[in-house]
């Protein structure tokens, strides 16, 4: 990796005292400044016990962890925390204080001045997501989802270059789950934080990571790569196993639409004569025919409507599905086995870019 | 005595007025006498607590130890500690402090346990030093707690001080006392009242106070 490294592991063990197998055995990881990297594995893979030795919530046994280029074991432990977000499933909000208070938790270990800790509560507040009218609530008082953005702000409190995050979206349900994930793609975009990030779920660690670290039992790194990559290729039997069915499915989901080749279709202008109606539905041997007007897609009509009538004077009817560029191949495969005419239509800002069958989408997975 | 009661009134007010100045003064007796041996007992009981706390194996001799200070009664303890400390309001403290214990290490170590284990890691993870989580965390997470361990020391507590009349003390114990001896109802039942509202007071002062020092847990609290 040419990318300049922001934590780093040689040969990192952890035996638990009693334990006959190490935790972790002779990990090597290297995380790029900026970069998202999931540690994901089965049950007992180390993928926590190698999270906490980065705060050293676990000292190691052996081996050096280097943050930023300093050595993590080399500073007082509280100090190293301090520097460094953490963020935990079971959320962890003090419950004896405030909203407001549990994100100024570092800022004032650190020994902020208050006029400074409260400017940053109030950005972060918006920032994850929350109104200002919950900072003087108590934990207690909202829901899981509320309390893991709380959790979010805390750990970004203090601008800590980098984020622990354990399981942070595993206690809550599955609707609210997918929403903290997308928002934190986003979040994570704008922030640029290296953060290492613990999941049992592939799926997560797909989506999120740009790189992924996916361990096996005792600590053992088994493939450590661009989740696309790994999909792509799995390097042994154990991976290709973790990653369970549907691989190709997992991959589509990574892939967007906008990156797709697509076809322009059955598509024409309301001011062009009919005759170029029908030329495109023979032509793509299809019984309807898409309006757009100055690019805007304005739906669709039947074959048998289309006779000399100007087009303009048709009623189409709306695509009940359109995907924007940004939407997922995975999302395109969806609105093409579900609609009645078997495509995606592709809009972006109402402008029509195109469209993508079975096959289009069938191409982009064996490429 | 069936005689003696039909022959004076049960409640004797000329009597109260006229002792005001001595009732005056053994509220006092009783409250300082109360305050003295819980609060004495609290910062024992915080120490043994840490120790506890610290070293787990501690906590089961611990226990065993104040456990059985409170199994003594308390006339006897009084009596032990005669030929020690004598006749006096040292006495009385040192075994009104030693029946608190066992109630205040119990609920100090079950509060402090109580705090869930998430909130513990975060606040670690935050960088917390060990001392700044025990009284930052710990100890008021703990609060509600360590306040229902204090009520029930306290009670308890006014209630033992009554019998430090033996002592020459007694708080409304002396009422009590001097009562039994000359059968003036009027004097039991003055103490016995004021013994019991001072023990209520008490108990709904800790109330408000838990009230006011852990408004996050009003619901549960």
């Amino acid at each position: 990796m040419t990318r300049d490294s922001m934590i780093r592991l040689e040969k990192v063990s952890k035996v638990f005292p009693g334990a006959e197998m190490p935790a972790v055995a002779d990990l090597d990881l290297d995380i790029g400044r900026g970069e998202l990297v999931t540690l994901v594995g089965p049950s007992g893979c180390g993928k926590t016990t190698t999270l906490k030795m980065i705060n050293r919530l676990i000292e190691p046994s052996s081996g050096t962890i280097l943050i930023d280029g300093r050595d993590a074991l080399a500073l007082a432990p509280h100090e190293l925390r301090r520097s460094i977000g953490y963020v935990i499933q079971q959320i962890g909000l003090f419950p004896h204080r405030t909203i407001g208070q549990n994100i100024a938790t570092v800022p004032e270990l650190l020994g902020w001045d208050s006029s400074r800790t409260e400017e940053r509560v109030t950005e972060l507040v918006e920032v994850v997501g929350l109104s200002k009218g919950m900072l003087n609530r108590y934990p207690s008082e909202l829901s899981g989802g509320q309390q893991q953005r709380v959790g979010v702000a805390r750990a970004l409190a203090a601008d800590p270059p980098v984020l622990l995050m354990d399981e942070p979206f595993g206690a809550v349900d599955p609707i609210v789950r997918k929403r903290l994930q997308q928002e934190f793609r986003v979040l994570q975009q704008r922030l640029g934080k290296t953060v290492v990030f613990v999941t049992h779920d592939v799926d997560e660690a797909i989506l999120l990571g740009d790189r992924m670290a996916i361990l096996n039992v005792g600590g053992v790194l088994e493939q450590y790569d661009r989740p696309e990559a790994i999909l792509a290729e799995p390097a042994n039997a154990f991976v290709d196993d973790f990653l369970g069915g549907e691989r190709g499915l997992k991959r589509l989901a990574l892939l967007t639409v906008g990156e797709a080749d697509m076809r322009w279709g059955p598509v024409v202008d309301v001011k062009d004569d009919p005759e170029e109606a029908r030329k495109a539905m023979s032509r793509e041997q299809v019984d309807w025919v898409g309006l757009v007007d100055e690019g805007r897609l304005l739906g669709w009509v039947d074959g048998t409507q289309v006779d000399d009538t100007p087009l303009a004077e048709l009623e189409p009817r709306p695509f009940l599905v359109t995907l924007s560029g940004e939407s997922s191949l995975r999302s395109a495969l969806d609105a093409v086995v579900t609609s009645h005419a078997r495509v995606a239509m592709v809009v972006d800002d109402g402008i029509y870019k195109g469209m993508l069958d079975l096959e289009g989408i069938a191409e982009e997975i064996t490429e | 005595m069936m005689l003696a009661q039909e022959a004076t009134p049960l409640i004797d007010w000329e009597w109260i007025g006229r002792n005001m100045g001595e009732i005056v003064d053994r509220t006092w007796q009783h409250l300082s006498l109360t305050a003295v041996s819980v609060g004495l007992g609290l910062v024992i009981s915080l120490g043994l607590s840490v120790v506890a706390l610290r070293w787990r194996w501690t906590y089961s001799p611990i226990t065993w130890v104040t456990g059985l200070l409170y199994t003594i009664p308390s006339l006897a303890l009084f009596a032990l500690l005669v030929p020690i400390v004598g006749l006096n309001a040292t006495n009385a403290v040192i075994a009104l402090t030693s029946y608190t214990l066992l109630i205040l290490i119990r609920n100090l170590v079950a509060g402090i346990d109580g705090v869930p284990g998430p909130v513990l890691e975060a606040a670690d993870g935050m960088g917390y030093t060990r001392r700044a989580r025990f009284w930052q965390m710990e100890i008021p997470l703990a609060l509600p707690v360590i306040i229902a361990g204090l009520r029930i020391a306290t009670v308890t507590t006014v209630g033992l001080v009554t019998v430090t009349a033996v002592l020459g003390l007694g708080g409304y114990g002396y009422f009590i006392l001097r009562g039994l001896n000359t059968f003036f109802w009027t004097q039991i039942l003055v103490g016995v009242t004021l013994s019991v509202a001072l023990a209520t007071v008490l108990d709904v002062g800790f109330v408000w106070l838990q009230r006011l020092l852990s408004p996050w847990a009003r619901r549960t609290g």
